[in-house]
């Protein structure tokens, strides 16, 4: 298997495939935000999250196809208004969603389940007829194509970068929001004890939906990003919502440190075995190990310690 | 007329014999062969639906990976028609022959060892009950023993019919791939394709589904059927009153687990084919929907509801492809605001009353001997 390589090689095709790793561990990270806010935070399975995802996607796709015919001179900086416009996009159909809902289950976890998933497929439908059935795909600006040269074999791609700056400045102003301001300590104490929260003045509901419109809007953002790395069809979103559940679950739910850690480890195991075998088989055996892990930790990587 | 006895209550019967009447008489003799043969496909649907009454509905716990367990067992039975239908004089145009036509296209020269018992139709109907049933204790033990339940269950199982659907796509030589096994002719001799032969699967298949209703309802009635519903109200009480709780779950995920595994094997006897594509996550989540529609709390409601949500979509992804999608979308959402006990809990709530006051008008109202008011009881729903 080596006997091709010299060491040099080998050195710089572990150092290329660690990066793939490391862009697919922010993909992972960008993915399982928003749920881990949902989910770990609410207790919400949200089911729907891939399609809240996907429209992010597509109004990227739509920007750039705006700037593209109005306003070609800009089109070096859509990117930027896109990812606001996907934020604010799929947070507000989440708040929308939220209303109409998934208030009425906050007391029966399992049924968020099925409603949400009878959510996505409408949403599915949806697109199917306003965006067609094809995939589409979104053209690059100039300075994101290409790649940076680092040495003589090693090269990095500019998008690459990108996405981990982005998810980097993501996760740092969502753990600010969550764990430094007054909003998110509501959040936490809704979460905690929402009777307990209610009845010292903090308006529950309306804690809920900014809660959920966040997590919403989040996937917009990882959505908007994926354009950068493949293209998007009305049913891509259900191809992560398994991988985004367990890099969750994986972490264990409550813990923002333990979605990263779990994204990191799945995502650096995944691409390392995707170098020995064939992809499918280092999906099968990344999941594998996954659920056992699970199965001997249910708590997850990182637990909570509260009493239940 | 009121007929009370140990097994049915008075409406249960009605709903039996109503159930009844019209797997076995009224669509066998109103249906032409396609369409019975339909009906035999969605009624594949209805063992993993009764499975999930049991362990959903009764137990609390919603797995979300009967689909697994759908295709263990479609698959075991596949194998078994495939390797009749791959021999030697079948296949004497491959290049290695007597072995099924897509490992001879992916380069495989001998039949895999695990193939091998699967010459055997006895080994065959063993393996159809006992390797889901293994794989479900496997899973049960693990999770159940530990605590793991509800939402982190749906999930883990949900993941597990992720990773056997990549495995049987990706591992094409030995599985048949995406494609699956195609092309299953006949079983011990006996042609499965011919008009009559789909009657005669039929009727097998109604009567195995009466069978696993029976057994259903004597889980149900008996002292283990109401240890589920107090776990699933309250399990702490349960665990300190001194029952092991988790092997009452274990016992009713296999349960569902082996019921799911014989509607998969009927349905490759019966549809000639097995492919992954009724084994992942989508199919999965379909098949709890039958159980929700029909009422997760009733056996015969989750026959109904495999009925009745397959040929909806059937007729209209036929002719509204596009509707149907919103109508499936919409169906997941109303079952749960607006009735999450679903048709039988309709049919309980608004009609069964009706009908009740209709009856008391006439004969002076006399004591029922035993009936069962704490738990939603079945009966069928037009």
């Amino acid at each position: 298997m080596f006997g091709d390589y010299s060491i040099g090689d080998l050195g710089s095709i572990f150092v290329m495939q660690g990066f793939a790793g490391l862009i697919l561990f922010s993909v992972y990270v960008l993915m399982a935000l928003g749920l881990a806010i949902i989910f770990g935070q609410m207790g919400v399975i949200n089911m729907a999250h891939g399609e809240f995802m996907i429209l992010g996607a597509y109004v990227t796709w739509m920007t750039s196809n705006v700037f593209q015919s109005y306003l070609p001179g800009l089109f070096g900086g859509y990117f930027f208004l896109a990812m606001i416009l996907a934020f604010l996009a799929s947070g507000a159909l989440g708040m929308l969603v939220e209303w109409a809902l998934i208030k009425h289950l906050y007391k029966r976890p399992l049924d968020t389940l099925l409603a949400t998933w009878g959510l996505s497929l409408i949403l599915q439908q949806t697109y199917r007829s306003v965006f067609g059935p094809r995939e589409v795909g979104v053209e690059l600006p100039q300075w994101m194509l290409g790649s940076l040269k680092v040495t003589d074999s090693i090269e990095v791609p500019i998008n690459g970068i990108f996405v981990m700056g982005l998810t980097l400045l993501i996760t740092v102003v969502v753990a600010y929001v969550l764990y430094k301001s007054r909003w998110g300590r509501q959040v936490r104490a809704v979460v905690q004890n929402r009777i307990m929260a209610g009845a010292v003045g903090i308006n529950t509901e309306k804690v809920d939906r900014y809660t959920f419109g966040l997590g919403c809007g989040i996937a917009g953002v990882a959505g908007s990003a994926f354009t950068m790395i493949g293209s998007t069809g009305p049913t891509s979103g259900q191809l992560y919502i398994v991988d985004t559940f367990l890099v969750v679950v994986f972490g264990g739910a409550a813990s923002l440190i333990g979605t990263i850690a779990s994204a990191f480890s799945i995502s650096q195991t995944q691409s390392t075995l995707e170098f020995f075998m064939s992809g499918s088989m280092a999906k099968v055996l990344t999941l594998l190990a996954v659920v056992g892990i699970l199965m001997l930790r249910p708590q997850g990587l990182f637990a909570l310690k509260v009493r239940k | 007329m009121i007929i009370t006895s140990r097994f049915f209550n008075r409406s249960e019967l009605i709903g039996f014999v109503a159930l009844a009447l019209v797997l076995f008489v009224i669509l066998p003799l109103s249906l032409d062969v396609f369409r019975l043969n339909l009906v035999a496909k969605y009624l594949t649907y209805a063992f993993v639906a009764i499975g999930l009454v049991l362990c959903w509905g009764y137990g609390g716990i919603l797995s979300l990976g009967q689909g697994v367990f759908f295709g263990l067992g479609g698959y075991c039975m596949a194998m078994f028609l495939k390797l009749e239908a791959s021999s030697v004089e079948n296949t004497k145009i491959q290049s290695t022959p007597g072995i099924p036509d897509f490992m001879d296209w992916n380069q495989i020269t001998s039949l895999p060892l695990f193939w091998q018992p699967f010459h055997s139709l006895t080994f065959t109907i063993l393996a159809i009950i006992l390797v889901p049933g293994l794989f479900a204790l496997i899973i049960g033990t693990a999770m159940f023993k530990r605590r793991v339940g509800g939402t982190y269950f749906a999930i883990i199982t949900q993941a597990i019919a992720a990773i056997l659907t990549i495995l049987i796509v990706g591992q094409q030589g030995y599985t048949g791939g995406i494609n699956g096994m195609t092309d299953l002719r006949t079983l011990k001799g006996w042609d499965i394709r011919p008009d009559h032969a789909k009657i005669i699967l039929y009727f097998v298949e109604v009567v195995l589904l009466f069978a696993c209703i029976g057994i259903a309802q004597f889980i149900r009635l008996t002292k283990l059927g109401r240890i589920l519903v107090a776990m699933r109200e309250q399990e702490d009480r349960v665990r300190f009153s001194g029952y092991s709780v988790a092997n009452f779950k274990i016992f009713a995920f296999c349960m569902a687990a082996v019921f799911a595994a014989i509607g998969g094997a009927m349905f490759a006897l019966n549809v000639g084919f097995m492919s992954p594509s009724f084994v992942g996550i989508v199919p999965s989540i379909e098949m709890v929907i039958y159980t929700a529609v029909g009422g997760r709390m009733s056996i015969f409601g989750a026959v109904w509801g495999s009925l009745l949500v397959n040929f909806a979509k059937t007729s209209l992804s036929e002719s509204f492809p596009q509707l149907w999608l919103f109508g499936l979308g919409a169906l997941f959402i109303a079952v749960v605001l607006a009735f999450p006990n679903g048709l039988s809990g309709i049919w309980q709530d608004y009609v069964q009353p009706r009908i009740d006051r209709l009856l008391a008008m006439r004969k002076p109202k006399s004591k029922n001997g035993w009936s069962d008011t704490s738990v939603a009881d079945g009966a069928p729903a037009e």
